[in-house]
C-alpha cells in the first residue's frame, strides 16, 4: 500500500488545506496538540514564495523570502506532519462530522476538522494581450523572472508593496522601470517608495490605467491611458510585471461559506466559518491585512480552535 | 530509453525548486541550469521554448513545459518513470 493509499484509509482529525505561513503555522499547532493531521497543498510558502526579502518579520530584521519559507518548512517537517505536496484539491464537502477532501488525481481524505489555508492568487490586469503574453514577457513573478530582463526596459503595474518589490527587484538588472499605477501616489511602505524614487532607472506614472499590452512573438509594449487627461500614450517594454493585489482562493468554498464582496471567507476572531469544525485563516479570510506575521497567527488561532472544536465533541 | 529532463530555472525561484523537488520524488533524473548565471543557457531556454522569458521551463524530450504545473509534467513523463 503507497503512503498516499493509506493516507486515504485514515481519518484525519484534521486536514490543513494549503502549506502558506498560515497553513504551516497551523500545523505546527495542531501536531503539538497531537493532533493526527494531513497538510495538502499545491506548493510550500504560498506568497511568501513571491517576494524577495522580508524586512517586517519579528526576529529576522532582514531575511531572503525563500530562506524562511525553508525554516518554515524545517520547523514543520522536524514534527513529521503528513504532507503531500503538488496536488490540486477538486472538492471539499465540508458539512457533517466526517469532512471529505477530493484531490484531481482522484484521492480522497476524511478529517474530523478542516482548516482552509488556501491564500491568495495574483489578481490580473484583464486587459487584451495579457493572457496571450504570460510567459512571453507578462509575468507574475519577479523575484523569478527579473534576470531575464536584463539591460530590457520594463513595466511594473501596481503602487503597493508588492509593485514597489518588483521595481527594487528590477533595479539592478533592467535598463528602465516605468511604474504606472492607478493611485495619485504609491501606497507602499515609504521605506520601499524612498528606495524606488532614488533611482534614475525608475519613471513614475500615476493616474494611469493599462489598457493593452501588445507585441508580435512576445510583448513590444503597452498601452496606457492618463486618468487625467485621458490621452493614451504607448511605451517599448519587453517585460510586463503584474502586482496589482491577490485574488482569495475560496473558489471551492464560496457556494458553502460565506464570502464578502472579495471573496474572501468571512470568519469571526477564532477563524471559525459559520460551520461547524471548518476554520480559515491566512489571506483567504477577510482578516486585513495581508501579512505574513498575520496570517501566521491566524494560523495558530485556526488550529487551537480547531482542537478546541474536537475536544469539546469528545 | 528515458526521455532528457532539463530544467532551467533562476537562482530565486521558488516555482523552480518545487519543479525540481517534484521531479526529485518522483525518481525523474534531470539535468538543472540557472539561466540567470549562465548566458549561453539562457538562450539555449530561449531557443528550445520559442523565446519564453518565464521559468521554470523544463525540456522532457521533444516537449517543453513553461511554468511548474503538475499535471503536465506527469502528462509528458508518462511512461518515462521507474
Amino acid at each position: 500500500m503507497t503512503n498516499e493509499e493509506k493516507a486515504e484509509e485514515l481519518l484525519y482529525d484534521v486536514i490543513i488545506l494549503g502549506a502558506g505561513p498560515a497553513g504551516l503555522s497551523a500545523a505546527i499547532y495542531t501536531i503539538r496538540k497531537a493532533m493526527k493531521t494531513l497538510i495538502l497543498s499545491k506548493d510550500v510558502g504560498g506568497q511568501l514564495t513571491w517576494t524577495s526579502d522580508v524586512d517586517n518579520y519579528l526576529g529576522f530584521s532582514q531575511v531572503n523570502a525563500l530562506e524562511l519559507v525553508a525554516k518554515f518548512e524545517e520547523h514543520v517537517r522536524r514534527f513529521n506532519v503528513e504532507r503531500a505536496i503538488g496536488v490540486d484539491v477538486a472538492e471539499v464537502f465540508p458539512a457533517g462530522p466526517v469532512k471529505r477532501v477530493v484531490t484531481r488525481d482522484g484521492r480522497s481524505y476524511r478529517g474530523k476538522t478542516i482548516i482552509i489555508a488556501t491564500g491568495g492568487r495574483h489578481k490580473p490586469l484583464n486587459i487584451p494581450g495579457e493572457r496571450e503574453y504570460v510567459g512571453k514577457g507578462v509575468s507574475y513573478c519577479s523575484t523569478c523572472d527579473a534576470p531575464l530582463y536584463a539591460g530590457a526596459d520594463v513595466a511594473v503595474i501596481g503602487g503597493g508593496n508588492s509593485a514597489l518589490g518588483a521595481a527594487i527587484d528590477l533595479m539592478g538588472i533592467a535598463n528602465k522601470i516605468h511604474l504606472i499605477f492607478l493611485m495619485p501616489e504609491l501606497t507602499g511602505d515609504p521605506v520601499y517608495q524612498a528606495r524606488v524614487r532614488q533611482s534614475e532607472k525608475v519613471v513614475i506614472l500615476p493616474q494611469c490605467e493599462p489598457t493593452r499590452i501588445f507585441g508580435r512573438d512576445y510583448v513590444e509594449g503597452i498601452e496606457y491611458r492618463g486618468m487625467q487627461s485621458g490621452e493614451i500614450k504607448t511605451l517599448a517594454v519587453e517585460g510586463v510585471f503584474i502586482e496589482i493585489g491577490t485574488l482569495p482562493n475560496s473558489g471551492l468554498f464560496s457556494h458553502i461559506l460565506t464570502t464578502n464582496e472579495k471573496g474572501e471567507i468571512l470568519v469571526d476572531h477564532e477563524c471559525r466559518t459559520g460551520l461547524a469544525g471548518v476554520f480559515a485563516c491566512g489571506d483567504v479570510t477577510n482578516v486585513p491585512f495581508k501579512q505574513v506575521v498575520v496570517a501566521v497567527g491566524e494560523g495558530s488561532k485556526a488550529a487551537l480552535s480547531a482542537y478546541n472544536y474536537l475536544i469539546s465533541r469528545a | 530509453m528515458a526521455k532528457k529532463v532539463k530544467i532551467y530555472t533562476t537562482a530565486a525561484c521558488h516555482y523552480c525548486r518545487q519543479a525540481k523537488e517534484y521531479l526529485t520524488e518522483k525518481g525523474v533524473e534531470f539535468e538543472a541550469v540557472d539561466v540567470s548565471s549562465d548566458p549561453q543557457a539562457l538562450q539555449e531556454m530561449k531557443k528550445v521554448s520559442g523565446g519564453a522569458r518565464s521559468v521554470p521551463v523544463i525540456s522532457i524530450g521533444e516537449k517543453v513545459i513553461i511554468g511548474f504545473e503538475p499535471e503536465l509534467l506527469d502528462e509528458a513523463l508518462k511512461g518515462d518513470q521507474p
